[in-house]
């Protein structure tokens, strides 16, 4: 195999790892508006990376975790419903992102890349960014499991039982910002919302606990990222659809061992017909 | 007394911008009694809730609470949805501080271990109310605090939910405080009631304050004759095994009276 295919490989499969169970988080928590706006924001993360000589997934780290607070911030005047608000802000982000893409004539980027992935062109360094976030994302869920899902069934049981509630959402805010960040290269910041989601909506149909969809949800995440660039390589297809496209095959065919389940238990069940 | 003091707020004070939530309410939580806050939608029950928890830190006013005091509380709400696969066993064994082996015991106890596989998105409002009971138990607490236990949980199984919090209270001696809309149901087995209109508006003997001026302004004639119903065929209103029970709002002396067959 060739070796940038290996690295896109490896790279993916490090984001698809950490996004089954934070995106089991995301779907529990309705916070998929949430994880589409600071992905739109992160054009902006990429040109302030850019203009100041950073790494870019440190600019979409850092412009992410402020649109996040400033959301947390306008949400406690409660004037418009959450989704309103996020729409604006996701809407206006990217829409700033473009004017000042325009505008910074010294920078050449390519921007098809950035909106929907270039997972085929990462380097060894991206690589091991990718893993390191990867890895700190999966600990750190594992190490706060318990508290992050008490906070996730009522943020005053929680409180009462000790967990520190404010901390453990800002947690939760910072890991999506930085998956957001490492997983803009595998499939774009219009589509990295739907590596959180959608393995994890076709876990759900599998799982019987918290943890095992969090698992099912990495599985199916592994699968998609294999499935997709296998396809991409074959076909000539682009890389980060290829990959959407194959978890939503995921998603599509993930009720049917439940149903199969049922029809077998079926015959017994089914009364005598009359006459 | 004293040795029974739970928690003693005194003039308690809060505030969110302009809106003055609780004004100088004072409140005390002693071991074996059930205190009953009624109070309409906005009258601050879920602050002084949250201030009696020490998740708020009340702006005037002090909280005095026993140290080492073992709490354990019900919320009013859970976020229970289809999308999290969680069952009621694995929802009660979250609770990290208690003895795991004690779970199973304790939903005997509330009478839901038969749930123990039921997703929590499946169980009713009875069953989800007596799951948080199990978990607030399951370490000994002196003190339970149940925001509205009653609310989403039908008529028959109010009753019965009331009953199991009252026989609680007797085994273990437990301080209760109950936030409820449901007067007519919690008033036979409290002890105390306290109206919080943002200030207290009266407390004291269930039948005290069902005739207290300030209680009828608030909640209306109506429901003060009730609850005196109430208070006296107490002994009835459990006992329905699937015999029609007087509707909620239209309740009449003669569609009570005609109780068990």
């Amino acid at each position: 195999m060739e070796p940038f295919l290996l690295r896109a490989l490896a790279g993916a499969i490090a984001v698809a790892l950490a996004a089954g169970p934070l995106g089991c988080f995301v779907v529990w928590r309705r916070m998929a508006y949430f994880g589409a706006a600071l992905a739109h924001s992160a054009l902006l993360g990429v040109l302030l990376g850019l203009l100041i000589g950073i790494r870019v997934e440190i600019g979409v780290a850092f412009t992410c975790i402020v649109i996040a607070l400033g959301f947390t911030a306008l949400e406690r005047h409660r004037v418009l419903a959450k989704d309103a608000l996020l729409g604006v802000i996701a809407h206006a982000a990217l829409a700033f992102g473009l004017v000042a893409l325009a505008l910074s004539h010294g920078v050449n980027i390519d921007l098809m890349g950035y909106l929907f992935g270039d997972v085929l062109a990462i380097g060894p360094i991206d690589l091991g960014v990718m893993w390191v976030v990867g890895a700190l994302t999966l600990v750190v869920l594992r190490l706060r499991w318990s508290e992050l899902l008490m906070l996730t069934l009522s943020e005053e049981l929680a409180a009462v039982e000790g967990v520190a509630v404010g901390r453990m959402r800002l947690l939760l805010v910072l890991l999506i910002a930085l998956l957001v960040a490492v997983g803009m290269r595998v499939v774009g910041l219009l589509l990295i919302v739907s590596l959180l989601i959608i393995p994890a909506a076709a876990a759900r149909n599998l799982a019987r606990s918290p943890s095992s969809m969090a698992i099912i949800a990495s599985a199916i995440g592994i699968f998609s990222v294999g499935t997709g660039l296998w396809a991409s390589w074959r076909w000539d297809l682009p890389a980060g659809p290829a990959i959407v496209i194959a978890a939503t095959g995921c998603f599509v065919l993930s009720p049917l061992p439940a149903r199969v389940r049922a029809h077998r238990v079926r015959p017994e069940a089914r009364p005598e017909p009359l006459a | 007394m004293t040795d029974t003091l739970l928690i003693d707020a005194r003039e308690v004070s809060v505030s969110y911008g302009d809106h003055r939530v609780l004004h100088d309410v004072s409140v005390e939580l002693r071991r074996g009694e059930i205190v009953t806050l009624v109070g309409l939608n906005g009258a601050g029950k879920s602050t002084l809730v949250q201030v009696l928890l020490g998740l708020i830190e009340p702006m005037h006013g002090t909280v005095y609470r026993r140290p080492g005091l073992r709490l354990g509380y019900t919320p009013q709400w859970v976020r229970r949805d289809r999308s999290m696969p969680l069952t009621l066993g694995d929802f009660v064994r979250l609770r990290r501080d208690a003895d795991p082996a004690r779970v199973d015991a304790q939903l005997e106890e509330v009478g839901v271990r038969g749930a123990l596989n039921t997703m929590l998105a499946d169980l009713s409002g009875g069953e989800m109310q007596r799951a948080l009971l199990a978990r607030a138990l399951l370490t000994d607490p002196e003190l339970l605090i149940l925001d509205e236990p009653l609310a989403g949980v039908d008529m028959l199984s109010q009753s019965m939910l009331y009953r199991l919090i009252a026989e609680v209270r007797e085994r273990s001696g437990c301080g209760v405080l109950l936030v409820s809309h449901e007067l007519h149901v919690v008033m036979a087995a409290t002890d105390r009631v306290v109206c919080l209109n943002h200030h207290v508006c009266c407390t004291g003997h269930p039948r005290a304050v069902a005739a207290h001026p300030e209680f009828v302004a608030l909640f209306g004639e109506g429901l003060g004759e009730v609850m005196t119903l109430y208070t006296h065929h107490h002994d009835h209103a459990h006992d329905a095994h699937g015999e029609p029970l007087p509707v909620r709002g239209t309740i009449t002396p003669e569609a009570h009276s005609q109780g068990p067959r």
